[in-house]
């Protein structure tokens, strides 16, 4: 297999999903529209675990230079594209039923998820910002129309339409920060870049590149302040699609802004970590406050994706060796319970979306009990009770930031997940209330298909498991972390071999 | 292999396992009860098994199981038991087969989820008393909110339910979540979360240099735990949350978790801190008694007036333990173990009227004692052991208490007892009034018209346990102190040598005259 060219090797996740995502599209046409669709969604979710089992490979193959070192494969690289194709798994599997009788376009919503979930994955493998603007452009365009997917009803459009437009004003900043880090260091490679900054004459508008290069990814994921098209995306777009562009897309740009801060502007992170902090404590009290006042259920996961994108950020203001794992663990924990949530919704709302508020939830545990227990089970872990993924994710994450001596963020961060509790308990409390009158009429009586119960528990149990074993999760991550950071002390070595301090082979695995 | 080292999980997780059995088996005739039932009394049980090998004559902790679960945060699996927390660990198994009893005919619908939160209810807070590894036990620690609060959510009385969870779950959770920092903090500090270790560190003054940050993580422990307690003023979530649980779950709700997280946590972790801090406990505890007795003397519903009791007996503990005084200490925790099971009998015991009159406003009934001979007899035993009568065990610990707190060395004090000592006067009070408005007088109207028995069998097996300990249990006192004075003497002991090295070092004056 090493005997593969690393051009080849290097990008085949992206490779698998691009050829299946074509072949659906080729498909589509040719199948009979009813009985087709569901083979093509299979199609699609076999062509994305075997990207994830592609890139599980690439962990034992050490780091893979590929297209003139514009890619860097690595474990960091690999743990994202592995979460991204769980993430997309889960979304499929839970979307073969969602387009029962809706299913005209069924086959361009598989083969967008995919060609969305290729350029995911190539942001997370790329040191050259261009080719991060070309994964991030990929997978943007696709997420808009996937937000539109409703055409009939006007908060889809709405949704897609508001998406674009802000959306692509956020890459125009993005790319508009790679144009004065070109200026600044004279490289677009993020190591090059490292190394420019050392010399650079003009520091000012290395930073200003920097900020830039945040404010892009900062829309990516929702922070605070440049959130405000979440809530309106989130309630007009099906919930399997936000279920998708709430972890994957998020997980995708957090692992660019972890390459991007510290191994391409390490130098200033005494600077930029003050920003992160600002982001961090903002989207978290704006995402938790604006929550408390929602009524409407995606809304208010829509804020709490805010606040959760604000708990993440905490990690960047951290020591490296603690704050990238703590991060990486975080963004899967957070992966798991977001999308695992919004597996519950599309079962239980359905195409239409006949439960919209969350008073509209109750009795649900009466209805449905099995729904209700695992809708419960992914609350809690958003909350961050102990025994699930969501309550390490929160450990790590401050515990990073406290070790680096932020222990008033950890403070402010800590209250917000109080105040978080009450929205979500709030719906927790609804889901268990017997209701008044025959207001639970509205929550669908038919069985949860076999294909969304796997997802289902594969999302729970992936909650699960980083809840009571996170160590392993934990060592990946820390793997991955540390693969980076060796790589950027050996490119360090590379071009000024006069303070080289790094033992080769340092690894934990 | 012997089953001392893993004795403490299969405690803690037996009720898990029921739990899980729980939702798999259907939820018609009896049979989730019968289930509920069969788990809860093996869990008993089993925790009978720590007094019967129990080795009263060490000190430290037994039935020990450490091994190490995480390894990055050094997180250890460390669970053990000492005189402190064995009681307790047998007083919440007792509780639970009782509390199952009680609800056998009260909770009538969705009884999978009822006893299916109910035993994970059990797990947590049978956890939060055998964890001696501080994630661990914070884990558990949150873990008690989430079952508790459906519990109210779902099965709350009135329509003000949803609010009273969420109250009860927000007052808990917000300090607990600066709790976690001041644990984390521990951990950046000393690299342990294992109590033993820390302990070992405080005596030694090794945590910290930083006086000022210890304050605050002491504050932050000490609250945390204070709320759950809880310890006026912070009791805003008590009456609510009281008014509205289930009988079951009321049993439960207030008073161990809470104390006994001080007495492990904070006085084990911070000595110096909470010994600075103990005039200011002493006097919200005698505050407390007072307060909650008057309170409770003019409130018509007889669970409001319950809650406010609960309050100041709690208190009474707060100001035992913080006294540091061995029977200060010893009087406190034998408190502790009378507060479960009196205020357990109380709350079952009005349940019981409850279930026959759909009612809690005293002004409803009167004249009962007629129709009800034996009600009547247990609710007066209950009433003469909350009110602290000699013979009972409300006396034994009240006792001490009150005497510990005369000899304590804490500067200005004897005020704060000789109040609180009022409040023994108060709760004779309102509970005696109590007793002559429900059952005595002319037989109400309402009560007239309802045709209702008195207990049957299944409420004697209920009743019966904890009324046999309220006498056991003062006349015998000496069998439950032998383990708890062990403990007792630890912390005071503990306390006073960090006092007096601190004084020393200080070179002023020794332990007692320090302000």
């Amino acid at each position: 297999m090493s005997g593969l060219s690393p051009n080849i090797l290097g990008l085949l996740p992206e490779y698998i999903l691009t050829l299946t995502g074509i072949l659906i599209m080729l498909a589509t046409p040719l199948l009979p529209p009813a009985s087709g669709r569901k083979l093509l969604g299979w199609i699609a979710i076999a062509g994305t675990a075997a990207a994830g089992i592609a890139s599980y490979f690439q962990i034992q193959l050490g780091t893979i230079h590929a297209f003139f070192n514009t890619i860097q494969v690595d474990a960091f690289s690999a743990f994202f594209h592995i979460l991204i194709a769980a993430v997309v798994v889960v979304t499929l599997l839970s979307s073969l039923d969602y387009f029962e009788g809706n299913d005209t376009h069924a086959g361009e919503y598989y083969a967008l998820v995919l060609f969305g979930a290729t350029g995911m994955m190539l942001m997370t493998c790329s040191v050259e910002l261009l080719m991060v603007f070309i994964g991030l452009e990929i997978s943007s365009i696709s997420t808009y129309i996937m937000a539109g997917f409703r055409k009939g009803q006007a908060t889809g459009t709405e949704s897609s339409i508001k998406y674009f437009l802000l959306g692509s004003f956020a890459t125009a900043f993005f790319l508009y920060g790679i144009a004065l880090a070109f200026g600044a260091t004279g490289s677009t490679s993020i190591y090059a870049i490292a190394q420019g900054l050392t010399t650079t004459a003009t520091p000012t508008m290395a930073f200003l590149a920097l900020a830039m290069i945040i404010i892009g990814l900062g829309f990516k994921v929702s922070a605070a302040p440049f959130h405000v098209w979440t809530p309106d995306v989130y309630q007009g777009a099906p919930a399997p699609v936000v279920g998708l562009m709430s972890t994957a897309p998020k997980a995708a740009a957090f692992a660019v802004l972890l390459r991007i801060t510290f191994t391409g502007f390490p130098t200033y992170q005494h600077r930029w970590s003050i920003l992160l902090w600002i982001l961090a404590a903002l989207s978290m009290t704006i995402g938790n406050l604006g929550a408390l006042l929602q009524r409407d259920v995606k809304r208010m996961l829509a804020y709490s994706s805010i606040a959760h994108a604000g708990y993440l950020l905490v990690a960047f203001t951290a020591f490296p060796q603690d704050g990238i794992a703590a991060a990486c663990f975080y963004t899967a924990a957070y992966a798991a319970m977001n999308v695992g949530a919004f597996a519950v919704i599309t079962q239980v709302a359905g195409y239409d979306e006949n439960l919209r508020t969350i008073d509209d939830y109750t009795g649900l545990a009466l209805k449905r009990p099995g729904l209700a227990a695992i809708l419960t089970f992914f609350l809690l872990s958003l909350i961050g009770i102990p025994f699930t993924g969501g309550f390490f994710g929160k450990f790590y994450v401050f515990t990073a930031a406290i070790t680096s001596g932020h222990v008033w963020l950890a403070v402010i961060g800590l209250l917000n997940s109080g105040v978080a509790c009450f929205y979500y308990l709030r719906l927790l409390s609804a889901v268990y209330t017997r209701p008044a009158t025959d207001s639970d009429r509205l929550i669908p009586r038919r069985p949860v298909s076999i294909p969304a119960a796997i997802g289902l528990a594969l999302a729970a149990f992936s909650t699960l498991f980083l809840g009571i074993v996170p160590d392993a999760a934990l060592r990946l991550a820390e793997y991955a972390s540390s693969t980076t950071r060796i790589e950027q002390a050996r490119q360090q070595c590379a071009s000024q071999p006069a303070n080289c301090h790094v033992e080769p082979g340092a690894d934990i695995h | 292999m012997n089953i001392d080292h893993s004795i403490l999980t299969i405690i803690t997780f037996v009720p898990l396992a029921g739990a899980i059995l729980l939702a798999f088996l259907p939820d018609r005739d009896k049979i989730q009860q019968w289930a509920a039932l069969a788990v809860t009394l093996v869990t008993f049980l089993l925790t009978l098994h720590l007094p019967f090998h129990y080795d009263y004559a060490a000190k430290g902790f037994q039935f020990e199981q450490n091994f190490g679960w995480i390894s990055s945060p050094a997180i250890r699996y460390h669970m053990g038991v000492d005189g402190l927390s064995m009681w307790l660990v047998v007083l919440t198994g007792l509780l639970a087969p009782l509390g199952v009893l009680i609800s056998w005919r009260a909770i009538d619908s969705r009884r999978r989820l009822f006893y299916s939160l109910f035993l994970l209810q059990q797990v947590a807070m049978l956890g939060i008393f055998v964890s001696l590894d501080l994630f661990l036990y914070y884990a558990f620690w949150e873990l008690s909110l989430v079952p508790m609060a459906l519990l109210i959510a779902t099965f709350g009385r009135t329509e003000n339910r949803r609010r009273a969870a969420i109250k009860f779950f927000l007052y808990a959770f917000i300090p607990s979540a600066i709790l976690l920092v001041a644990i984390v903090w521990l951990y950046v500090k000393t690299g342990s979360f294992d109590l033993p270790v820390l302990a070992q560190l405080a005596a030694t003054h090794g945590i910290s240099s930083n006086s000022a940050a210890l304050w605050l993580a002491s504050i932050a422990f000490l609250v945390a735990f204070a709320v759950k307690v809880p310890i006026f003023p912070l009791h805003g979530w008590l009456c609510d949350a009281v008014s509205e649980a289930p009988t079951a779950a009321v049993m439960v709700l207030a008073g161990k978790l809470g104390l006994y997280s001080i007495l492990r946590f904070s006085f084990a972790i911070f000595p110096a801190e909470s010994h600075r801090i103990a005039p200011l406990m002493i006097s919200l505890g005698a505050i407390g008694i007072v307060y909650g007795a008057l309170i409770a003397l003019v409130q018509n519903d007889l669970k409001r007036l319950a809650a406010f009791g609960t309050l100041g007996h709690v208190s009474v503990v707060v100001l035992g333990i913080f006294t540091f005084t061995i029977a200060g200490l010893d009087g406190g925790i034998f408190q502790i173990l009378n507060e479960g099971l009196g205020g357990g009998a109380l709350f079952m015991l009005l349940g019981l009227l409850y279930e026959r009159y759909q009612t809690y406003d005293m002004r409803d009934y009167g004249g009962l004692a007629q129709k009800f001979p034996w009600m009547v007899t247990m609710f007066v035993l209950t009433t003469l052991s909350v009110v602290g009568l000699p013979m009972l065990n409300g006396f034994v610990g009240e006792f001490l208490v009150f005497s510990g707190s005369m000899q304590s060395t804490i500067a200005h004090h004897v005020g704060w007892t000789v109040l609180a000592t009022t409040g023994v006067i108060l709760t004779a009070s309102y509970m005696l009034w109590m007793v002559q408005r429900v059952f005595y007088g002319e037989l109400n109207r309402r009560t007239a018209s309802v045709a209702a028995f008195d207990l049957d069998a299944r409420e004697h097996a209920a009743l019966w346990p904890l009324v046999a300990l309220f006498l056991l249990m003062g006349i015998a006192s000496p069998y439950w102190t032998r383990a708890i004075d062990t403990a007792g003497a630890q912390i005071a002991d503990t306390v006073h040598q960090v006092i007096t090295v601190n004084s020393e070092a200080a070179a002023q004056t020794p332990k007692g005259g320090q302000r």
